[in-house]
Formats: C-alpha cells, sequence, structure tokens
C-alpha cells in the first residue's frame, strides 16, 4: 500500500486532473485510502487503473456500508490492487442519503434511493458485487447493464442490511401453532 | 377392453393382471394388428417430416437446478440451448441466503466468530482466520508464534480437506464414482485431527481473536506426522487413477478456456487463475501468519482448461503436505493465545485466586472486548481463491459491519464465458473445476 506521502501525491495528481475529486485521504492500520466525491468516482478509478506508475489494475472487492447515524451516510468500497507491486488502495465514495429531508418534487422521500455510476464497463468484475450492494443497501449503480436484487428474492421489499432495517424472523411453522400463525397459507 | 356391463367376477376372469396371478398367462392383444391387417404401414423410430425445424436447430430454455446434483449446492441456472450447444448462461443465487452480515452486527466480536466460519462452510478455518486477523489488525494485537503456526497448520489441512471434497465430487459428476470414496477416507482422517485439537469436526471454532483457543493435545504431532506421510501416495494413487482415464482427460482437456486477461478482468483468483498461468498466491505475494517463514511452490498450469485446474490442485495439496513438515518442524514453544487481558479471556485457573482476572472475565463474557473506531479489508488465500474480510468498527463490543468477499461468489461471474460454445456435458465439467460452494456465494 502507498505510505502516507504517496497517498498525498496521488491525491493531489487526481485533483489537478480535476479538481474537487478526492476530498480526503486516509492512512489506517496500513490501509490507504481515498475520499471520493461520488460523482466521480469513475475518474478516480480509471485513473488509477490507467495511469503508468499506478496501474492499479485488479478490483478485488466492492462493497457497501452504512455508518449511520454519520452524516453522509453510505459509502461504497472500492478494494484495488496492484498485482505488481503487491499494493492496495481503497476508494470510498461517501453517499448521502436522499430520503432524508422534505422532498420537494419526485417520489416521496422515503423511495428516493441514494446513487453512484457503475463501475461495470471499467471492472467488468464489479457486477455481481454491485448487485449485492443494491440488493442489501438499495444504493443505485447507474449504468448497470442487470441491476436486479441478487440474494434476496426479487419481490422482496427493503434493503436489509441497513442499520436501520429490523432484524426480524418469520415465525417457524410447527403443526401446532398453524392457526394461531397469521395468515400463514399466503 | 373389459364391457363396463359385466359383473365382478366376470371382469375379473376376463382381466388379465389378475389372469396371471392365478398363473394363467394371459393373451395379449396386439392394438396395431387390426390396423397392420388393413394393410397400414407401421412406422417405428422418431418422424421425419420434411419442413420441420431439425430437433437441434430449437433454441430451448431450461432450468439447471437448484436441486440438481451436479451444482455441488443449490446454485440455478438458467441455461439456453440449440440441442446440445449452450448458447447463454444465467446463474441465480441466493437460495441459502441467510443473512450471516447481518446477524454478525447483532453479535459482539467474539459471538461473530461462529457465524462467520459457516459461510464457505469447507474453508471454515479460513474464514476464521479472514475475520479474526482483521479484528486483530483493528486492535492492533499481535498473536504469538505458535498461534501463528498452529493457524497455518490447520489453515493447510483445511486447505487439502477442502481440495480433497473437490476432488472426490468433482470427479464424481464426470463419472468417476470410486474416487469419492478414497477422497472422503483421507477426508475423514483429516476431520479425526480436527476433532482432536478442537473437540468439533467442521466449524470448529478454534481460532480465536489473539490466537487459538487452546494447544493441540497429546499424540496429534504423531497423528498428523502419519498423515502427511501417506498423503503424498495417495495423491499420487489419485492422479494414477484419473489420469490413466479416458473419459476423464477427454472430458476436461481443452475445456473451459478462459484466457488470464479475461481472467483477471472478472475478478478471478486462486486454483482457476493459476491454472490459467497466473502464479498470484496471496500467501507468497503478501505473507500473513507464518507463511513469510515457510517455503513451498505456487504450482501453475499453461493452458488453463478444467485438466489444468485439476493439475493445480492436485499439486497444490502436495504443497501444503510440505508446509505441514515445515511448520509441524518449526512449531516454537510458547502461549497460544495472547496476553492482553483486555481481549483475551484469563486462564481457568486464575479465577480463584485474581479479582482482576475475575473482573476481566466477567466484563468479556457479558460485553465482550471494544475495538477502537476504524475500518479495514484483511485479504487470505482461502482454496478458492482471495477471501477478504470487511470489518467497519465503530468503538463499541459488536462490530457495524462486516462483509466477506468470498472468491466463489467473484469466480461464479466467469462460469458464462467458460460455459457458452461448449456442450451441456462441457458445463457440468467446467462447474465441478470452478468448485463454488454456495454457502460463500449466498452468506
Amino acid at each position: 500500500m502507498p505510505d502516507a506521502p504517496g497517498l498525498e501525491l496521488i491525491a493531489q495528481e487526481i485533483n489537478g486532473v480535476r479538481d474537487g475529486t478526492v476530498t480526503e485521504t486516509a492512512l489506517e492500520h496500513g490501509r490507504a485510502s481515498l475520499i471520493v466525491d461520488p460523482a466521480k468516482v469513475l475518474d478516480v478509478l480509471s485513473w488509477l487503473r490507467d495511469t503508468p506508475g499506478q496501474e492499479y489494475t485488479f478490483l478485488s472487492s466492492v462493497h457497501a456500508a452504512d455508518y449511520l447515524p454519520a452524516a453522509p451516510r453510505f459509502a461504497v468500497h472500492y478494494e484495488l490492487l496492484n498485482r505488481d507491486r503487491v499494493e492496495r488502495i481503497n476508494v470510498k465514495a461517501l453517499l448521502p442519503d436522499p430520503a432524508v429531508g422534505p422532498s420537494l418534487d419526485g417520489p416521496p422521500a422515503e423511495e428516493q434511493l441514494p446513487a453512484i455510476p457503475s463501475c461495470v464497463e471499467l471492472f467488468p468484475t464489479a457486477d455481481f458485487p454491485e448487485r449485492e450492494a443494491y440488493d442489501m443497501f438499495g444504493i443505485v449503480f447507474e449504468g448497470h447493464p442487470d441491476l436486479r436484487r441478487i440474494l434476496m428474492p426479487e419481490d422482496y421489499e427493503g434493503w436489509p442490511q441497513r442499520r436501520d432495517f429490523p432484524v426480524g424472523g418469520d415465525p417457524v411453522l410447527f403443526t401446532h401453532n398453524e392457526i394461531e400463525t397469521p395468515r400463514w397459507f399466503e | 377392453m373389459a364391457d363396463p356391463t359385466l359383473r365382478d367376477e366376470e371382469l375379473r376372469d376376463e382381466d388379465p393382471l389378475f389372469a396371471t396371478k392365478r398363473g394363467v398367462r394371459p393373451e395379449v392383444e396386439d392394438p396395431l394388428a387390426p390396423l397392420v391387417e388393413a394393410g397400414a404401414t407401421i412406422e417405428t423410430g422418431p418422424p421425419d417430416v420434411e419442413g420441420e425445424l431439425e430437433p437441434e436447430q430449437e433454441v430451448m430454455t431450461i432450468n439447471m437446478g437448484p436441486h440438481h446434483p451436479a451444482t455441488h449446492g443449490v446454485l440455478r441456472l438458467i441455461v439456453t440451448l440449440r440441442g446440445e450447444e449452450v448458447l447463454d448462461l444465467k446463474p441465480i443465487i441466493g437460495y441459502v441466503h441467510t443473512g450471516i452480515e447481518k446477524s454478525c452486527e447483532q453479535k459482539s466480536y467474539w459471538k461473530a466468530i461462529p457465524f462467520v466460519e459457516r459461510m464457505d462452510y469447507l474453508a471454515y478455518f479460513f474464514n476464521m482466520q479472514a475475520f479474526c486477523g482483521c479484528v486483530e489488525r483493528l486492535l492492533e494485537l499481535e498473536i504469538p508464534d505458535r498461534a501463528s503456526y498452529l493457524r497455518v497448520i490447520h489453515m493447510e489441512l483445511n486447505r487439502i480437506h477442502s481440495h480433497l471434497v473437490w476432488l472426490g465430487t468433482s470427479a464424481l459428476d464426470l463419472g468417476a464414482i470410486s474416487m469419492f470414496w478414497y477422497c472422503f477416507r483421507e477426508r475423514d482422517a483429516v476431520l479425526d485431527m480436527f476433532e482432536m485439537s478442537a473437540g468439533q469436526r467442521m466449524h470448529t471454532r478454534y481460532f480465536q481473536v489473539g490466537g487459538v483457543f487452546e494447544d493441540i493435545p497429546l499424540g496429534f504431532e504423531q497423528k498428523l506426522r502419519d498423515f502427511i506421510s501417506i498423503l503424498p501416495s495417495r495423491v499420487d494413487q489419485y492422479e494414477a487413477l484419473l489420469d490413466n482415464n479416458e473419459i476423464f482427460l477427454r472430458r476436461t482437456k481443452g475445456v473451459g478456456i478462459v484466457s488470464r486477461e479475461r481472467l483477471l478482468e472478472l475478478g478471478v483468483t486462486g486454483p482457476l487463475l493459476r491454472a490459467a498461468g497466473e502464479p498470484w498466491d496471496l500467501r507468497k505475494a503478501d505473507p500473513y501468519l507464518a507463511y513469510g517463514d515457510l517455503e513451498f511452490k505456487i504450482p501453475v498450469g499453461t493452458v488453463g482448461d478444467g485438466y489444468d485446474r485439476y493439475r493445480v490442485r492436485l499439486a497444490e495439496m502436495r504443497e501444503s503436505v510440505r508446509i505441514l513438515e515445515q511448520a509441524l518442524d518449526g512449531l516454537p514453544e510458547g502461549p497460544w493465545m495472547a496476553s492482553d487481558r483486555k481481549v483475551v479471556l484469563p486462564p481457568r485457573d486464575e479465577l480463584s485466586t485474581s479479582m482482576e482476572s475475575l473482573i476481566h472475565h466477567f466484563k468479556l463474557v457479558t460485553e465482550g472486548f471494544r475495538v477502537p473506531p476504524g475500518e479495514l479489508y484483511y485479504p487470505i488465500e482461502s482454496p478458492r481463491g482471495e477471501l477478504g474480510c470487511f470489518v467497519v468498527a465503530d468503538g463499541s463490543a459488536k462490530p457495524a459491519r462486516v462483509h466477506m468477499r468470498d472468491p466463489s461468489f467473484t469466480n461464479l461471474q466467469a462460469l458464462r464465458e467458460m460455459c457458452v460454445g461448449g456442450y451441456v456435458a462441457d458445463l457440468i465439467q467446467n462447474l465441478a473445476m470452478l468448485d463454488p460452494i454456495l454457502g460463500g456465494i449466498d452468506r
């Protein structure tokens, strides 16, 4: 992983190409992070992939996280890897929750979902992980070829891995409680 | 057809079935005989009508699974076929999704270990290492050398176990049923050792944050030495069985080739990538635990067909034996748990003498240890590729987010490109050589 000056250099060079892309850098537990503007995440990823001297060509993982009650609530993490130098760098795009606050136009606030451009064009491996992040957190990856639920049933409602989604469960159906279990037959 | 107006006993007399029971051979009339007498020609075999579509030209979409013996779990494949040729393939997953990542958020760190273990159920030591290693790095906790070596020993045994199950079931898919029994014989020996050291055969919860929960018992070393002295000859036997099998060779050689560049784009890691000629192994590239001290090779293939994948995994079993030998010879003496009492339970005998130990014990068991805020992605090399664990700690005793980057989940994306253009039989072969574990895919 790049050291602290190396990480600052990367951030400066990206901001030199397009200002305001990298908002912050972090280096903790030996993990280098670039915190970027979600609208420009594709610029960062393609810069890190294609620039000579960087060449983070392998995308290990894409995953989302919910930092409730922090202010930009969601984050999408991209774990990039350079296999020649065995260096990893993390790109973290913080996404605010559009459902907070009154909605002036469009659908009601609770139906608005956070959105970020999809990186499947750049890294084909992101196909399944992005679908999983959509499935679990309701983060819309714009431009994804096939954005459907992947692990949960297709008619499922809600985004189960959000922090405010309750851990519940369906009652287990036995013969002794099949009458009491409400509307189990539906 | 009997006359429906007949009474029961008369019907019974005429019914050929009842007649047979009484030892009389029934005279069954040929239903086509009157037609043949009338001069009709009766055709047998498939109809050959001009102008209709040939059966092998028809495009057909079928479901394979979710209950299919060759899918290695509850995997559903929507396959578009033209005759025997696979035109398109779409994997549908999620049938064994159990919400483990969500459940981990409700448990304190030490209680989450049994949950993550159950994701990839053939690589439980690797799941534990990914999670414990991640939490240890978040805590900045060093584990003792002996724990590190014990973890390597158990993980390499687990790798052998996982590859043995893969070899047995994959050979079974390709029609070699006896391989299954032979592989499970050795697998049982591995499970016996796990039972010796951890008390459980599968899902052992042997690794703890801070080390391993108990030292290996007396007799474990001898048993392991016996096992590693016998395993290479057994692997030779498997090789001799399969490498001289014409059916196996013709079904695997030259099938399912995807180029190395494409595999890297698709994020494929592990034996699949190494079979395509890319020597990428995190144990070598980015050594963790005691792997830096141990000497071993990374087997690579040449073309990346099913046969190469099989060869790479067999060679990995032999390399694991070498690692086990060295780890056993170099196993250092000393504690097997870190001594940080804020994280690790105090020894049982201290509880009756030390008030402080009792308080630590009480706090650890009731609340669990707290992890300072931070987040980390920690990758290791599982039998199927890069297994990464992403943990977000918010300063409490429970993780705020646990995510596993499971290699089977990512590798499954390459299945379509392996299969399209091949035959249905090749699809079975590709799936077998991909080695997907649905518990890991669905989590």
